[in-house]
């Protein structure tokens, strides 16, 4: 498995991109930073827009924390900006709108952006020493498609009815009948047109970080030294491929059920309101479980998509800075290949209690629980690294261990709902939500706040503060837990998600206290993140210079100049060993780089 | 020296906290509401044994997770270990956990066949009809003649009767959006697919008030969505759709 003979060398661009990146003559500002096709700039774009969406989804997940533990009440400063008309209580309709564009922002205009926008643009070229991506221009057109995108999905709460509310799954009928649901009217054709822009643009990135890596690793870079990360974006950009057609055919036809009255989800004969749905004009002939096998096709490797990439970057960053190798890099490879594989055969665990064939339900959840192993050995192989270690506890490495703490709970709490039996207690339960969140804002979040703390210095030249950091690092570690650990227990009394009062039943009376300590945990660890702000734009102009290689790590990133220039490299290089040569006994520092300069 | 400190505190009080809130969590009424059906057992046995296997994993990663970063974030110039991994831990611990894993996959196939498989379905005619739409649950039985679809059949909004210790079968609808019949005790959750009729039993083992919960979003008023599971005796299960029948004779409606 060498590489493939690439005779690009660094500093000189792929054929055909050549003249991007070599002219000298001076970019102007909007060719320097907005229409920019270098991929360390869209890079950055991809992270300021999804930190600034993260703002957003945030805000939604406040207004929905308020209404869980003082529904009907009066919502102080939010409630002005977000329901003006109706005075600063929430009604339940604003509610379900709510946590549906709390989900649909932070997985497709969050998570997905930061971790393979982000992350994927800026690492990937520098990581396996290529100048550029192999197409920047759809590169740049990639991050152009994602901004209608959030555009279009924000514009969803200006539609007549409010925005999209039928669940971020948006199952129908109920997001396909206008009569069925106020957010059906018009705020669900906004959310799909959105869903579909941003599923092109993540498309576009996919695409190009396949063929970079496939076509443009510097010479001397095989396959068996790639960074964790590099095929962490590897695998979850092939996923990307194989899942986002189906979910952008899913959104078409569910599009065109809304628009143009086909009947591919909506059955025959519904009854809405005393009027018959046919009657009022509706589709007919179609089957919803149709839908949510086609949503969940997409939707559960989309949840690898989002931690692939999160395992990825916390593998290199405990690397660094536990000063020691990766313990198992083949093993952590095979597992992020069994994670991608098994992941597309486990979708009908989302279905265990739809109706769907019990047989089908068996065979999805042997499959489902299989899943379990490969994650499984990435935690014992994470803990074998840190096993005799020289940790040090820099703010990049104490939010790369906390990503370990919770991914590690978020793991097995997901046996139990892999486990049919059980499923069908806990599913649309709170711990159906405490699972996810621990997996996607315990894992994701803390490997992309690892992430940015730990690649600051090259984008910018500056380190972050690091007292700040710590300081940013504990709260949020120890919110994050009050908020995500306690939702399973509302779950195991019961509590189901994606209700606008839980006290409508009696049963759920005594949850009250236990979901007011929730949402204030909460309302701190949104508070807790101005110390990240602060920190970020901070350091952005004030924070200390570095140098290359700030962390003495090894891998190729860290040769190029902080930041790095047009081209990336300064110097031709050529990758001589693998990229976690940490404690080598070969050379007198605790770090061999991977590559070395071979133009003299 | 402080930033060691605060993380081992942190990272240790994860499994610490963490195992202690579940231990505790019944006083709280945090806890799974007591089952009174058949595979109820079943499902609860299940839950232990997973949360028995969860938690040893739990303690063992996050305890070993703080030990490494307590004992070798200490001061020390010399190098770290130098090692790239060891092929038998590999094996162990590829192994171990997929052993488990087997054994609980194939330990839940009965429960689940019990619950969903159509063999395990008790014979005869249904007992009821239920039908979900849009914010609130009718249940549909069969009158006088014992046949669905007649003049004769009875309907009654919000509270399902059933008699205990007998095996319940009815066939689930829904009239336009996706719901979901969900009784907590039971340990029973079905979606209502429109377009679908879906099959449901169970065995109540308790007489009893029960909380039937709309678990599937189906729209503004799903918070709201409840209904009641009433377990009664056969005598009074006799009586009660006696009771029904005589309001339908009564008033000449059929509800
Ligand atoms: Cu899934
Ligand atoms: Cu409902």
């Amino acid at each position: 498995m060498s590489s493939t003979a690439t005779t690009i060398q660094p500093g000189e661009g792929a054929p055909g991109t050549v003249h991007v990146h070599h002219d000298h003559h001076e970019l102007n500002f909007v060719q320097k930073y907005v229409f920019s096709v270098d991929h360390k700039v869209i890079g950055i774009q991809f992270m300021l827009v999804g930190l600034v969406m993260f703002v957003v989804g945030g805000l939604l997940a406040m207004a929905i924390r308020w209404q869980l533990a003082w529904p009907g009440t009066e919502m102080p400063v939010l409630g002005q900006l977000l329901y003006p008309e109706t005075g600063k209580a929430i009604s339940p309709e604003f509610y379900t709108s709510l946590f549906t564009m709390h989900g649909t922002v932070m997985i497709f205009f969050v998570i997905i952006p930061l971790l393979t926008g982000a992350f994927g643009n800026y690492l990937i070229p520098l990581m396996i020493g290529a100048p550029d991506m192999a197409f920047p221009k759809l590169n740049m057109l990639g991050f152009w498609f994602m901004i209608p995108g959030l555009i279009l999905a924000c514009m969803s709460f200006t539609a007549e009815g409010g925005a999209a509310s039928s669940g971020w799954t948006a199952y129908p009928p109920l997001s396909t009948l206008a009569q069925s649901n106020p957010g059906s009217r018009g705020g669900q054709t906004f959310w799909l047109m959105g869903l579909t822009f941003s599923g092109v643009s993540s498309m576009m990135g996919a695409v190009n970080y396949v063929t970079t890596i496939a076509k443009m690793r510097a010479p001397g870079m095989t396959l068996m030294r790639m960074p964790l990360t590099i095929w962490a974006l590897l695998i979850a950009a092939i996923l990307q491929l194989f899942a986002l057609p189906v979910l952008t055919a899913a959104s078409f036809m569910q599009l065109s059920d809304r628009v143009l009255h086909t009947g591919f989800f909506t059955p025959t004969n519904l009854v809405i309101n005393q009027v018959n749905s046919e009657a009022a004009g509706a589709a007919a002939g179609g089957q919803p479980l149709l839908w949510q096998h086609l949503f969940w096709f997409y939707s559960h490797p989309a949840v690898y998509i989002m931690v692939l990439p999160a395992m990825g970057l916390a593998s290199d960053i405990i690397a660094v800075h536990a000063r020691k190798p990766i313990f198992g890099y083949k093993p952590m490879v095979y597992s992020m290949s069994a994670i991608a594989g098994l992941g597309f055969i486990v979708w009908g665990h989302h279905m265990f209690a739809s109706g769907m064939n019990p047989a089908m339900g068996m065979t999805f959840m042997v499959a489902t629980i299989m899943i379990a192993l490969p994650s499984a050995v990435k935690v014992f192989n994470w803990l074998g690294t840190l096993w005799g270690a020289r940790i040090q506890l820099t703010t990049p490495m104490l939010n790369a261990v906390g990503f370990v703490s919770m991914f590690i709970i978020g793991g097995l709490s997901g046996i139990w709902m892999a486990a049919t039996p059980v499923d069908i207690y806990i599913h649309d339960t709170y711990i159906v939500v405490a699972h996810f969140h621990y997996v996607v804002f315990g894992g994701s979040v803390f490997a992309i706040f690892a992430g940015i703390y730990h690649w600051f210095p090259k984008m910018f030249g500056r380190l972050m503060n690091e007292t700040l950091g710590k300081i940013h690092f504990v709260g949020t570690f120890v919110f994050t837990n009050c908020v995500f650990y306690m939702m399973h227990q509302l779950g195991l009394a019961g509590l189901m998600r994606r209700t606008a009062d839980p006290y409508a039943y009696e049963v759920f009376h005594h949850l009250k206290p236990l979901n007011q300590f929730i949402s204030i945990s909460a309302f701190c660890l949104f508070a807790w993140q101005i110390f990240f702000v602060v920190n970020f734009f901070h350091s952005m102009f004030w924070g200390k210079r570095v140098g290359r290689n700030p962390w003495r790590a090894t891998t190729l990133e860290w040769t190029a100049p902080s930041p790095p220039g047009h081209g990336n490299f300064d110097y031709q290089i050529e990758v001589k060993r693998g990229p976690y040569e940490y404690a080598s006994a070969e050379v007198d520092e605790d770090f061999h780089m991977q590559a070395e300069r071979v133009d003299g | 020296m402080l930033t060691r400190l605060f993380t081992a505190l942190l990272l240790l009080a994860v499994p610490v906290l963490g195992v202690y809130t579940f231990v505790t969590a019944a006083d709280h009424g945090w806890w799974m509401q007591p089952e009174v059906s058949t595979f109820g057992q079943d499902v609860d046995f299940l839950f232990y044994l997973i949360l028995g296997m969860v938690t040893f994993f739990f303690v063992l990663t996050e305890m070993l997770l703080f030990w490494f970063v307590w004992r070798y974030s200490k001061k020390d110039s010399s190098k770290a270990v130098y090692t790239h991994g060891s092929h038998k831990l590999e094996m162990l611990w590829t192994a171990v956990p997929a052993g488990l894993l087997v054994l609980i996959a194939f330990f839940q196939m009965s429960t689940w066949a019990e619950m969903r498989f159509k063999g395990s379905f008790p014979e005869g005619e249904p007992f009821a009809h239920v039908w979900a739409s849009q914010f609130d649950w009718r249940f549909q039985y069969p009158g006088a003649d014992g046949e669905f679809g007649t003049m004769d059949d009875l309907e009654s909004p919000y509270e399902f009767v059933v008699p205990v210790n007998q095996p319940v079968k009815f066939v689930l609808h829904s009239r336009d959006v996706i719901h979901s019949f969900s009784v907590p005790a039971f340990r029973l959750k079905q979606d209502a697919m429109p377009g679908l009729a879906i099959p449901v039993w169970f065995q109540a083992e308790e007489i009893g008030e029960y909380d039937l919960v709309c678990m599937e979003l189906c729209g503004w008023g799903h918070y709201k969505m409840a209904g009641k599971v009433r377990v009664v005796s056969e005598e009074d299960y006799r009586a009660y759709m006696a009771g029904l029948q005589s309001e339908f004779m009564n008033t000449g409606m059929e509800g």
